[in-house]
């Protein structure tokens, strides 16, 4: 593949993957609303459009034509640098994601993947954990009391997750050998006693690794019951009070954004990523992984609305205490089982 | 060429976040500054071939450690600094001082022919190859590091901890 080649298929495949993450981003707002209505036995939005399908066009619409007030005592530059940043960050590391297998039409053959790089799995990392100065900035340029508080505890909660999070993924790069998301993928082919598929989740211990990885990544995207920068019952809206119209939207985008990532990466490492059964002509063979894959993310999705409908949120110290005392040592435990596990196999 | 010109792009980029720390009043733009110096130099590494260290780099030094720097100025409430023009000791040694340093730096890089050179892709980027180093080559520094490191969060404790909470520690065991 020459230059101009790359250069063009890479901003197509850039574009695309902007334009379905953003689209995922609305609709995952949208199926919130509808989700938590129906179990808190209300309907949802049902207004605008068939089921209220039209609601994040007209969401979006109504934020860009909101008054966009600054309040006077704000320290300007970084009051508007970081909604920025949040989304900028959480949007970046949908770049290093793989959806599916190759695409191919005559010799032309690219990846379903911006760009596959060899430490795929750090890059997401890396940059979620840059995710955290667009809350903590956001909280302290407010110059409010609600806004320092929810930037103090979010920068103090997703700093200590991080640790378990991270350390949880160690079982799997064991086991899989390389931090290629791609190569992770394809470590978990084919079965094992005949019909249980070769995922992570079933292999070596590491159901504990997925349970910790989830919760984790709750608590990193402070979404409920970990959601105490934004606990709405005591610090009005957290690090984003000050808020309003785009910025806030901005923040939103960024949180949304950030489950997805979490999602796809739940599937990549512990569910197999985009496997599935194959079948019917070629170019629906190269589709269908896609599918399996949506499949997964929707199915994490889902389980974070639910958890959202259903768990109460947690008190600030029980937060630290459940991070600290409970997720890091038995992270820790999975570790040190696994290691022991790939050194003592024969 | 595309790597010499980002090379030196990230390189000036790099040198401009630590001039403008100096030069910032306010110490959260410091903070942020250094954060820029910290993912410029990232991508320095990873422009070298050095994937590992530059992942490593952005994750531990911009990812955590600054973000505590901005939580402790977040949470001190720290305001603007009081700009002085400085002792004139500090100009008349100073300055020379730091020319001098620089010129030492690179004397030495330069006298040895092949050391001023770094090759794209020379230095250990897969992780294999780093963990090799760290636990082969490098293994007794490497363990003694981490009890240094114990020894660190140990002494921080003792001296965070503050006499009534210790005594209250031991009253209710």
């Amino acid at each position: 593949m020459n230059i101009t080649t790359f250069i063009i298929v890479s901003v197509i495949k850039t574009a695309l993957v902007l334009f379905v993450l953003l689209t995922a981003v609305a609709y995952t707002v949208w199926l919130e609303r509808k989700v938590v209505g129906h179990m808190q036995n209300r309907w949802g939005p049902t207004r605008v459009g068939p089921f209220g399908l039209l609601q994040p066009a007209a969401d979006g619409i109504k934020f860009l034509f909101k008054e966009d007030l600054t309040p006077p005592h704000v320290y300007k530059p970084l009051y508007i640098a970081a909604p920025m940043l949040a989304v900028i960050f959480a949007v970046t590391s949908i770049a290093v994601i793989p959806f599916g297998n190759w695409f191919s039409v005559g010799n032309f053959r690219t990846p379903f993947q911006i760009t596959d790089v060899n430490i795929g799995l750090l890059v997401v990392l890396g940059i979620t954990s840059l995710g955290v100065y667009g809350v903590a900035l956001s909280g302290w340029s407010s110059n409010s009391k609600y806004s320092l508080l929810g930037g103090l505890r979010a920068s103090a909660q997703m700093v200590s997750y991080e640790i378990a999070l991270g350390l949880s993924l160690v079982g799997v790069l064991i086991l899989a050998g390389t931090f290629s998301l791609r190569g992770i993928v394809e470590a978990q082919a084919g079965h094992f006693w005949g019909f249980i598929p070769n995922w992570f989740i079933f292999r070596g211990g590491q159901f504990v690794a997925f349970f910790i990885y989830l919760t984790a990544a709750y608590a990193e995207t402070n979404r409920i019951p970990f959601d105490l920068p934004e606990a709405e019952t005591e610090l009005v809206a957290g690090y984003h009070t000050e808020y309003s119209a785009m910025k806030f939207a901005m923040f939103f985008m960024a949180e949304y954004a950030n489950m997805i990532t979490v999602a796809c990466l739940a599937s990549l490492l512990f569910l197999g990523g985009w496997s599935g059964p194959l079948f019917g002509p070629s170019w629906l063979q190269q589709l269908l992984p896609l599918l399996w894959f949506f499949l997964r993310v929707f199915g994490f999705l889902f389980v974070y609305i639910w958890v959202r409908g259903t768990l109460p949120r947690f008190r600030y110290d029980q937060l630290m205490a459940f991070g600290w005392k409970f997720l890091l040592p038995l992270a820790i435990a999975n570790l040190v089982v696994t290691a022991l596990v790939v050194v003592l196999k024969p | 060429m595309l790597h010499l010109i980002l090379f030196s792009v990230f390189g000036l980029v790099c040198v401009g976040g630590a001039v403008n720390l100096l030069l910032q009043r306010h110490p959260i733009n410091s903070a942020l500054s250094l954060v820029v110096v910290m993912g410029a130099l990232a991508v320095e590494f990873l422009l070298l071939g050095a994937e590992f260290v530059a992942a490593i780099q952005v994750i531990v030094y911009a990812g955590a450690v600054m973000v505590l720097f901005v939580f402790v100025i977040m949470l001190l409430n720290a305001g603007e600094e009081e700009r002085t023009s400085g002792s004139r000791v500090a100009w008349l040694l100073g300055i020379p001082a730091v020319l001098a340093g620089m010129v030492i730096v690179c004397w030495a890089l330069l006298a040895r022919s092949n050391a001023g050179v770094a090759a794209i892709g020379a230095l250990p980027g897969h992780p294999a190859d780093i963990a090799q180093l760290l636990f082969h080559q490098f293994l007794l520094p490497f363990e003694v590091t981490s009890v240094l490191v114990l020894i660190a969060i140990m002494g921080a404790v003792v001296l965070a901890a503050r006499p009534e909470s210790v005594e209250r520690t031991k009253r209710e065991g």
